[in-house]
């Protein structure tokens, strides 16, 4: 990674909602082709800091690159053009109900003129292929597909327009664990296969430690360990081992109260 | 639209008050008020300039708003008609029964046209519509916004302004004036089957009065009205719905909120724009 641009390039990054400081300092690197995944708490931070690489929200302070270009503050336009680099699988998985799935996998090639209306539902079989769902899918709406289902194809709409990142927000959080190692599984291999540098914030560890590259853990609005996968195990620091073994004593109060 | 951390602060406790917290300051209340209003007032100006600056550059989602104008305008039309031909029904009677008082009951077929094409069609279809569009817009919307699915548009290279608010604007402001004008004569055929089949009123007769006294004037006004309203109901659903968080709870205050505001509105500017009209 050393010597080379990192794909995602975040330098203390701060952002507070009113008084509430969500993120405080928040410095990451993700290189290219790399899987990382941010681990934390419910409320730490974690969605936000996606959220502003994706220009959905704006950082108070602080500079998010993306292939060495500043992304906070720019055009429209700009900002269009960047958001083509990326595919996101949403929580939970946010498909238009309104759509059949096959518009839903390819809505975003449609958007952007890359493919025509009929084409668009042959490209929309191959893609739900790829998340190993058959065909006939691509006719049904969202609401009659179940929630691991719903995923996939949330998937298949991440990787539609060959992103170069692809962000997944808590991709197992509410499936069963058979499903959720079937997505684990899934996003490993189309991660490998399109070649896409991966971004994924969890609270799953089982997850995190079969799709990740490195692991980095946000705290109190800062990343307070960052390392190798296999080295999360040894990591010595206390917060980290409380967090990855479940313990509700250690230095990691829970707030009772928001 | 951002704030300032130091203007949010400001907004959400002034300084004065956080100094004088034991005592109870009879200004804190209304300042607090006053200053979220002053903040929604900004927040629904800006969503409305934005809004509007979308209906006018591409790419337009033609399929989008073909479908909202079937929703808006041909889906709406039982309620519209049930509306006006009872608001002429009762317009006739009441008038009847009025002007009988002094002899003038032969005036029933102009008040009815007049009230029924300058206030009646406008504001009860504005109503209506307010109730059906309104809310189902805000609910869908901000459903969309409580899963994240707007967010996921701006993920698919789309911007939710254009895809979701300037369709049904331009929907809104192309269906409400042909609502209207199928509400004006509903509502007339309303009092003319009062009037003639109860009332006694010779059918050729009323009619020849109602089409005599009727004025252009009077229908555009009325279907100017009615655009307007158009936007009103359409700005007011997206808006609330937009903006709503917190999940379940959000979308069904976002929907209250719609119908409530949109309908305060379309009174209010209904007095605003009779002023302009019709005061020499």
């Amino acid at each position: 990674m050393t010597g080379t641009t990192p794909k995602i390039k975040l330098r203390n990054v701060h952002k507070a909602f009113g008084e509430k400081v969500v993120l405080d300092g928040v410095d990451l690197d993700v290189g290219v082709g790399e899987s990382v995944v941010i681990i934390g708490g419910s409320g730490t931070g974690k969605s936000v800091t996606l959220k502003c690489i994706l220009g959905l929200l704006h950082p108070d302070q602080g500079s998010v690159e993306v292939d060495g270009e500043s992304v906070v503050g720019i055009s429209q336009r700009r900002r269009d053009r960047i958001n083509r680099k990326f595919g996101m699988l949403f929580q939970g998985a946010a498909l238009f109900d309104s759509l059949p799935v096959w518009e839903n996998v390819t809505f975003g090639l449609l958007a952007e003129k890359r493919c025509t209306r009929s084409d668009a539902e042959e490209i929309a079989v191959i893609k739900l292929g790829m998340v190993g769902l058959g065909p006939d899918v691509a006719h049904l709406y969202p609401a009659e597909l179940s929630g691991g289902m719903q995923k996939r194809v949330g998937l298949a709409r991440a990787i539609a327009s060959d992103p170069e990142i692809i962000f997944f927000d808590e991709p197992t959080t509410g499936l069963d664990p058979i499903m959720a190692d079937v997505i684990n599984d899934l996003i490993v291999k189309i991660t490998r296969e399109v070649g896409a540098t991966a971004l994924s914030i969890t609270h799953d560890m089982v997850s995190a430690k079969k799709i990740a590259h490195r692991i980095a853990m946000l705290y109190d609005g800062k990343i307070i360990w960052a390392g190798r996968t296999e080295s999360i195990d040894g990591s010595g620091n206390e917060y980290v081992d409380q967090f990855i073994n479940g313990r509700a004593e250690g230095p990691i109060k829970m707030a009772v109260r928001a | 639209m951002r704030f300032s951390p130091a203007w949010a602060r400001v907004i959400s406790a002034p300084m004065w008050a956080r100094r004088s917290e034991t005592v109870i300051n009879p200004f804190q209340p209304i300042g607090r008020v006053f200053l979220a209003f002053l903040g929604a007032t900004g927040r629904l100006a800006s969503f409305s300039f934005s809004a509007f600056s979308h209906c006018f550059r591409p790419p337009f989602y033609f399929r989008t708003i073909f479908s909202e104008m079937i929703e808006i305008g041909y889906y709406s039309l039982p309620v519209v008609g049930l509306t006006a031909v009872f608001a002429g029904m009762v317009l006739a009677l009441q008038s009847y029964t009025g002007f009988a008082r002094f002899s003038a009951e032969g005036a029933v077929a102009n008040v009815v046209v007049l009230s029924i094409t300058r206030e009646l069609g406008p504001v009860l279809a504005g109503l209506m519509v307010a109730g059906r569009i309104g809310a189902s817009m805000a609910a869908e919307i901000g459903t969309m916004r409580v899963t994240e699915q707007i967010d996921a548009l701006t993920t698919l290279s789309t911007n939710p302004m254009k895809y979701l608010v300037a369709p049904r604007l331009i929907a809104g402001l192309l269906m409400f004036p042909l609502l209207v004008l199928v509400a004006d004569v509903i509502g007339v055929f309303g009092g003319y089957m009062v009037a003639v089949h109860k009332l006694g009123f010779n059918a050729a007769n009323y009619l020849q009065r109602t089409w005599d006294f009727l004025r252009a004037e009077d229908v555009n006004s009325g279907l100017v009205k009615a655009a307007v309203f158009g936007i009103i109901v359409t700005l007011m659903g997206c808006y609330h719905g937009y903006n709503s968080k917190g999940g379940a709870e959000g979308v069904g205050a976002a929907t209250t909120n719609a119908v409530v505001s949109s309908c305060i509105l379309i009174l209010s500017f209904d007095y605003v724009l009779t002023e302009m009209f019709f005061s020499k």
